[in-house]
């Protein structure tokens, strides 16, 4: 919890200093030069607001002249309607996922609706993701704030990974709530049968927590520049999924019940 | 008996698959094709284009007009011989156009920023060679284009409207040039060489010819582009070099490789017997989702890369989930062909769920996204929806091999 409002602050507090510059050119508009040195020196990547033809010519004619023969690797030039047309689209996507996901949940788990409204699974679920997507967010406006890391359109694939990933997450909890409330309904009261759930689903969490953060581990060691980052916001969110189905979601739950039999 | 039967099904079919998606089956086979990689893989770039729809002629469409601006820049983008060029128009006003493995990327971003040239060009008079030479009469002074239906014949042919200069440069040509041939121009190409009739002095001429009205269509539709029916602006350009591109791709197979060897590892310590039958479960998986890509073709960028990794991170927490169920049946004291079928039964739901909670996430941003994210639903959605039978058959087909009382026996196994 405590990390999720430092992360949540943190993105608002550097949104409003810098206006949305921590995010990159592919959502701002702007250009981007990179080029490699046949003497071995490492890359240099030039930002600016508008490299315009003459200006990248100049651009590598001036390093040409300082370090010898170079090579462009990457140049991308991005209008600010194509930037904002990511921005908008992605948020409309992420909105419509978010209300089919809450549908799809309200269905599977209307059986549950003796015990618990079908929405509370959905909206419990949600809160969950809202969680392991700001704090990804939250850490790599950070990255991107102050170490230059280039926060591309390719984030906007590893946000919506951990969506999936957190919403199985909570599901396959959230599926063992239902189990043991179709079979020991009556017997237990429903906090227990949370709790009970989650115990039994928890070597399953983190078995699969584990295997993925491997394969995230490897891809972040040895993979490529975008990939890299890529992986580091899949390995906060997993974590942050795993944690928020079993600390977030499911109290959720148990709270809705709670304050239902309450109104009853 | 079946289900030894059923398993060696898989096996062939799955070795079978792995050798189409093998560098080894490329270099054996002609016929086995190769994936087709993104730019940020290949190198290349990705132009994207503006038109200008808010001063369209009168009785132009603006679908008409953006597909006329298509249709000249891909005639453009195959003059430099890319292999496999997308050009294609975006929503309503925007162009994309893509070239893999260009090496000159900005002679290919001037070449298609050129205005497309058509011109009206006349025999020369001094040589004797028949050579045309120019008119001043270009597509700048074109309005526009169409095909109409010859009065008596029936036959198709095209009808030109020039604006007022254009008309009167027409008229001059046409005058001294009657009962010779004009040439009409595109990029320096004659795509037709009408022989004057007579003067013409309203500025309308008609391109006539052996034309199926297909044919028409289509020289109307590249006039009208050669007229440039609306201007267009470069708004967004991405071009990543071919090294770094070969850089990135290596990277990636590499740690790919490295991800698949942790995964395994893990599973079998972890899992054992079951953890075996797991990555082999795995291994099939990934010969039958890399053949779907390959045969598709799906365009494999980084992007498309991460949604089939994590398209596998989900069909491993499918056989985590089926095996941690397993043991918990062998616990609670079942013999063991009882715990691997209530392992699957009960594991299904949360399974069922957690794919079909993905399968609806790929397909909502298929619809709603472009490019980057659109790769990676597509990936992702064939990938779980592969994942969800190869947990379900291909897992099983393996375990349902490891119940007898040889296994039984040796309970460290599970």
């Amino acid at each position: 919890m405590l990390l999720t409002i430092v992360a949540l602050v943190a993105t608002v507090v550097i949104w409003r200093k810098t206006h949305g510059e921590f995010l990159g050119i592919d959502f701002r508009g702007g250009s981007l030069l990179e080029v490699s040195f046949e003497s071995g020196r490492p890359n240099e990547i030039i930002r600016e607001k508008k490299i315009a033809e003459e200006r990248r010519q100049e651009i590598l004619k001036d390093l040409e002249t300082q370090y010898g023969p170079v090579r462009q690797e990457r140049f991308d030039d991005i209008g600010p309607t194509v930037g904002a047309q990511l921005k908008s689209k992605s948020i409309k996507a992420v909105v419509i996922l978010l209300i089919v996901i809450v549908i799809y949940l309200a269905i599977v788990f209307r059986s549950m609706a003796r015990v618990l409204s079908p929405w509370a699974m959905g909206i419990a679920a949600i809160a969950a993701l809202l969680h392991d997507v700001i704090i990804p967010i939250g850490v790599f406006s950070i990255l991107g704030a102050y170490y230059g890391v280039e926060i591309s359109a390719v984030f906007v694939a590893a946000i919506l990974t951990i969506l999936g990933y957190s919403v199985s997450d909570t599901v396959v909890v959230f599926d063992r709530i239902r189990e043991n409330v179709v079979r020991f309904g009556g017997k237990e009261s429903f906090p227990e049968l949370v709790h009970k759930s989650i115990l039994q689903t928890l070597t399953r969490s983190i078995n699969t927590s584990v295997t993925t953060l491997l394969a995230l581990v490897a891809i972040f060691l040895f993979g490529g520049e975008s990939v890299k980052y890529f992986a580091l916001a899949l390995i906060i969110g997993i974590v942050s999924g795993t944690y928020s189905s079993i600390f977030i979601a499911s109290p959720i739950v148990v709270w809705w019940h709670g304050f239902r039999k309450k109104g009853i | 008996m079946t289900s030894k039967l059923g398993l060696a099904i898989i096996i062939v079919i799955s070795l079978f698959f792995g050798f189409f998606v093998s560098p080894l089956g490329e270099k054996s086979f002609s016929w086995v094709p190769p994936f087709r990689l993104g730019l940020d893989l290949l190198g290349g770039a990705h132009l994207e284009y503006q038109g200008d729809l808010t001063q369209l002629a009168e009785g132009q469409s603006a679908g008409d007009a953006m597909e006329g601006v298509r249709d000249v820049i891909e005639r453009r983008v195959n003059l430099f011989g890319v292999s496999e060029p997308v050009v294609q128009i975006e929503g309503s006003d925007r162009l994309i156009v893509e070239l893999a493995g260009i090496t000159d990327i900005q002679q290919a971003i001037d070449l298609i920023g050129l205005t497309p040239f058509l011109e009206f060009k006349e025999l020369s008079d001094e040589t004797a060679s028949a050579s045309f030479i120019s008119t001043g009469l270009t597509g700048k002074n074109l309005k526009r284009s169409e095909v109409t239906f010859d009065s008596t014949t029936g036959r198709p042919q095209i009808a030109l409207t020039l604006d007022d200069e254009g008309t009167k440069l027409f008229a001059e040509i046409t005058k001294r040039n009657i009962g010779k041939p004009v040439a009409i121009f595109l990029d320096e190409q004659p795509i037709s060489i009408p022989t004057v009739q007579t003067e013409i002095p309203d500025g309308k001429a008609v391109i006539t010819g052996m034309f199926t009205p297909q044919q028409a269509k289509e020289l109307a539709n590249r006039l009208n582009a050669g007229a440039l029916p609306v201007p267009i602006e470069k708004i967004s350009q991405q071009t990543v070099g071919a090294s770094l591109g070969a850089e990135s791709l290596n990277k990636s197979l590499s740690a790919g490789l490295y991800a698949l060897f942790l995964v395994a590892l893990f599973m079998i310590a972890f899992y054992r017997l079951p953890g075996l039958a797991a990555v082999l479960a795995l291994l099939s998986y990934s010969a039958i989702v890399l053949t779907i890509y390959k045969l598709f073709p799906v365009t494999l960028s980084l992007s498309g890369i991460a949604g089939f990794i994590l398209s596998l991170g989900i069909a491993v927490d499918a056989n985590v989930l089926i095996f941690s169920r397993m043991r918990e049946e062998i616990k609670a004291g079942r013999t063991l062909p009882q715990a691997v079928n209530e392992g699957f039964r009960r594991a299904w739901y949360s399974i069922r769920d957690s794919h079909v909670t993905t399968i609806l996430g790929a397909v909502v941003l298929y619809m709603f996204t472009t490019s980057i994210v659109k790769g990676f639903a597509l990936t992702l959605g064939i990938g779980v929806v592969v994942s969800l039978f190869s947990s379900i058959v291909v897992t099983r087909a393996f375990m349902n091999r490891t119940t007898g009382p040889w296994f039984a026996s040796k309970s460290w196994l599970f």
